[in-house]
């Protein structure tokens, strides 16, 4: 694997790794705004004490809009993160071992993926008057 | 040494720095989307998680957390602007800096926030 300047070298020839490479950037750039601000709002604008279940289900979550963009960014974190493993696992295992642990990832990811998602449309009040 | 192959400089750092803090950051989020999801499935199993957020290892925790991400974040737009701009690198070394010069101009007063109720309590 070549890393230049600190960085992974676009992948030649196209494809898969072509298309997870762009899409690594795109999704790290939606990160970039996503992330950092749900961390401004949940740690300075607010304080974690406030933060309760009860206090996510009937303020925070009461707005579909944010909850869209809790959605999004939950897809965008499993995409990137993830992936993000998965080439730190390519480039310490080989063969088998790999095979096993990216097909884990996969896995993972998914479930992931699913227990967030169960949790933003689950509780009460996705839609008006729900 | 295994981890560290890369061998060069800045590069070599902020590679080192982009995985260590992307691994932390990955096992945060694995964390952090079952807590959200015992939110919805057990609410008051999730605010007795949220009393070990709150508390003062928790809160040094979060400020390191904060830490992983913004250096992740702002090594990440780094990369991108050398991917897609390559004449840009001959200034690489002063984005370097800049990443730094960001992150604790930011880093640091964030950290004062997260860190002050150990010392002032939490805000009600």
């Amino acid at each position: 694997m070549s890393v230049v300047g600190g960085r992974r070298a676009r992948p030649q020839g196209g494809g898969f790794e072509l298309a997870v490479w762009y899409l690594m950037r795109l999704t790290g750039l939606a990160l970039f705004v996503l992330a950092l601000s749900h961390f401004i709002i949940t740690h300075v604008l607010y304080d974690p004490a406030e933060q309760t279940a009860e206090w996510i289900i009937s303020e925070r979550w009461a707005n579909v809009a944010i909850r869209t963009v809790d959605w999004l960014m939950l897809a965008a974190v499993t995409f990137h993160a993830f992936m993000g493993v998965r080439i730190v696992v390519g480039d310490y295992t080989r063969g088998g071992v790999r095979t096993l642990l990216t097909a884990a990832l996969y896995i993972a990811a998914f479930v992931i993926f699913a227990m967030g998602t169960f949790a933003l449309v689950s509780v009460p009040n996705v839609l008006p008057g729900g | 040494m295994f981890f560290f192959r890369y061998r060069g400089g800045e590069g070599m750092l902020a590679w080192a720095f982009h995985r260590i803090s992307g691994l932390a950051i990955w096992v945060f989020i694995l964390l952090h989307v079952f807590d959200i999801w015992l939110a919805s499935v057990n609410p008051p199993l999730y605010d007795e998680l949220l009393v070990v957020y709150a508390s003062a290892p928790g809160r040094v925790g979060e400020a390191l957390l904060g830490a992983a991400l913004l250096f992740h974040a702002l090594n990440g737009l780094r990369i991108i602007i050398i991917d897609f701009w390559p004449a840009l690198s001959r200034y690489h070394r002063l984005i370097w800096r800049l990443n730094w010069l960001v992150f604790f101009i930011v880093g640091l007063p964030v950290a004062w926030i997260i860190l002050r109720p150990i010392w002032e309590g939490a805000p009600q």
